[in-house]
């Protein structure tokens, strides 16, 4: 209760529109334990900037050197954001399809779904990027065609080995291709359930509000079911993206050199000031992923069109398309 | 629409065969008899009502007609079509996927919930269908869509996304977005049921108004006043059969069944 509250504190309501109690001006609840946070926090925080500026191990001049160097940004373009893009495209489409064949009627495809995720989520990233690397021991040409195609061409005396294409694994064996496909195999696996969870988000009445107007079942899930999974569908989406960029340091095991955290390791190493090295990579991957995260919040706006309250610009780009129309 | 039959009431009298066939219709969720051999004809302009208590089977009728429920008995034909099967030799085999959807397309829905695409503003929700299913022209079918958001009174609001409407509008939305597709017959499951009471009238009318049309209409509904002014024809359901049916001064007026009785009495209490 304030005592400074306008009006005379008098509950009479004989005196008419006068007494009547007015605006609100009260005291706001007080927070001291606020204040003893911040002043904890600060203590702490002047530590650290402390320990950073007066240990010259950190030596944040040669970070930055390094952070500069080529072979640093070329692992940070064509191994860190490249392999984070295609792998991340190969997992979206990918999972998507899993999702929508988990979803399915059909019962194989069910089946394919439901086994490909359980493989591919027990499988390590670092173990399965070692393994495609050294698949040329198992395979070192890859064909596609008939199966059993050299028998069958065999003992019925055929020229050919009914081979439709094939290339040679170690031709690959250590580009970043294998490693996206490496990634991008293992994304799909959390991909599909992520996008399996979005599409199931979606009301039944959608699905059944486009049957009803002749759309099939394709179309149905293109232009009505899956725009609206995608609004649940991006956050998580997000974060994965962002583990990806964090992932593509697993490239080493491929072994893909062309990547951010190795390069950044090996100037340390060469200049026998190893955290340096680090620094450098770290900063790097602050940047990405702050990157990342705007770009995430422009999307989860653009999915969630038409749904809770309309941001002032959207609306405002609303009235100029319907005063265009 | 306008033929040269006598016209009754605004609406021409039912000749030739009917629009809507339904012969012997049976339906059972999970053991449980919801339809039990249902009958009916609809001819080309009639609107016909249909009433009962709730888990009469009256919705599920409705959602056979349009295959959203496939049948267990019996056989539905709008306009001469056999909906859901193709019957070769007396032998029936199920539809594609494909070809429901076909068929589908010359039957409006209009749902209880509305069910508007809410990523999809105003207009896009009801030029989707033609410009997706008919491949019609965009300028053409924006111009209709145009035309017919404001015959149910939105010309002002093809921009908005359904959630920023009353739950009256989107019904009207959803009203305009079944008719861009031009279909031959129009299915209302409960349109109004969703409402709040001060926002059924505006629903109402213009279902009045598309009545006036010429359009063939089955509606489910518990709006008695709209089934005794406008329907030709009302049936009552409960149980899964059809237990009356006749002019609305008849059934609703003048009731025969005591099960209409009872339910009627209660509708007139209850409002």
């Amino acid at each position: 209760m304030s005592t400074s509250a306008a009006g005379s504190g008098s509950p009479a309501p004989s005196a008419a529109t006068v007494d009547r109690p007015g605006m609100i001006h009260a005291r706001p609840v007080r927070h001291p334990w606020r204040w003893v946070a911040i002043a904890i926090i600060v203590v702490l925080v002047a530590m650290m900037i402390s320990s950073l500026v007066t240990n010259p191990r950190w030596d944040f001049g040669f970070a930055f050197e390094i952070m500069q160097q080529t072979p640093v940004l070329e692992g940070l373009w064509k191994g860190t954001v490249f392999g984070t893009i295609a792998s991340m495209i190969l997992g979206v489409g990918l999972g998507v399809l899993l999702a929508v064949m988990r979803l399915s009627d059909n019962p194989v495809l069910r089946g394919v779904a439901f086994a490909y995720t359980w493989f591919f989520r027990a499988m390590p990233r670092y173990v399965l990027l070692a393994i495609l690397g050294s698949l040329g021991f198992l395979y070192s040409q890859i064909r596609f065609g008939v199966p059993f195609g050299q028998q069958v061409a065999q003992s019925l005396g055929l020229s050919t080995d009914l081979t439709l294409f094939g290339f040679s694994w170690n031709d690959i064996s250590s580009t970043i291709w294998v490693g996206i496909i490496g990634l991008g195999l293992s994304e799909a696996a959390y991909m599909a359930e992520i996008a399996r969870a979005g599409i199931l988000s979606v009301d039944k009445g959608q699905d059944e509000a486009a049957r009803a107007l002749g759309m099939s079942s394709g179309q149905r899930m293109r232009r009505i079911v899956l725009p609206q999974a995608m609004r649940v569908i991006v956050p998580p989406t997000g974060n994965e993206t962002i583990a990806m960029v964090k992932d593509t340091s697993l490239l080493t095991a491929v072994p893909v050199l062309t990547e951010l955290y190795y390069q950044a390791y090996l100037f340390g190493q060469r200049g026998f000031k190893i955290i340096p090295g680090f620094v450098a990579a770290t900063l790097w991957y602050l940047i990405i992923c702050s990157i990342l995260m705007v770009g995430q919040s422009y999307l989860e706006k653009y999915f969630g069109r038409g749904f809770g309250a309309v941001p002032k610009k959207t609306k405002e780009k609303l009235m100029k398309i319907e005063a265009d129309h | 629409m306008i033929s040269d039959a006598p016209v009754i009431a605004g609406r021409p009298a039912p000749t030739g065969p009917p629009l809507v066939h339904a012969v012997n219709v049976m339906k059972s969720f999970h053991g449980n008899d919801v339809l039990k051999g249902i009958d009916m004809d609809v001819h080309t302009g009639q609107v016909v009502c249909l009433l009962g208590p709730s888990g009469s089977g009256k919705t599920t009728f409705l959602r056979c007609i349009n295959q959203l429920e496939t049948i267990d008995g019996g056989r539905i034909w709008v306009d001469g079509d056999l909906m859901g099967y193709a019957d070769k030799g007396g032998v029936l085999h199920r539809l594609s996927d494909k070809a429901i959807a076909a068929q589908r397309r010359d039957i409006g829905m209009v749902f209880q919930r509305f069910n508007l695409f809410p990523h999809k503003t105003v207009l896009e929700n009801v030029m989707e269908a033609p410009i997706q299913v008919k491949r019609e022209p965009k300028k053409e079918v924006e111009q209709r869509a145009r035309e017919l958001l404001a015959k149910v009174g939105l010309a002002d609001k093809p921009a908005a996304y359904p959630g920023q409407l009353s739950g009256g509008q989107q019904q009207r939305v959803a009203i305009a977005r079944a008719l861009a597709m031009r279909p031959k017959l129009m299915l209302f499951d409960e349109p109004t049921s969703a409402l709040d009471p001060e926002l059924v009238g505006e629903v109402l009318t213009t279902m009045r108004e598309l009545a006036d049309t010429g359009m063939t209409m089955i509606v489910v509904t518990h709006e008695m006043g709209f089934a005794r002014d406008v329907a030709d024809r009302v049936v009552f359901m409960d149980g899964g059969v059809v237990v009356e049916e006749g002019p609305p001064a008849e059934v609703i007026g003048n009731p025969q069944n005591v099960r209409t009785k009872t339910f009627l009495r209660r509708m007139t209490e209850g409002g």
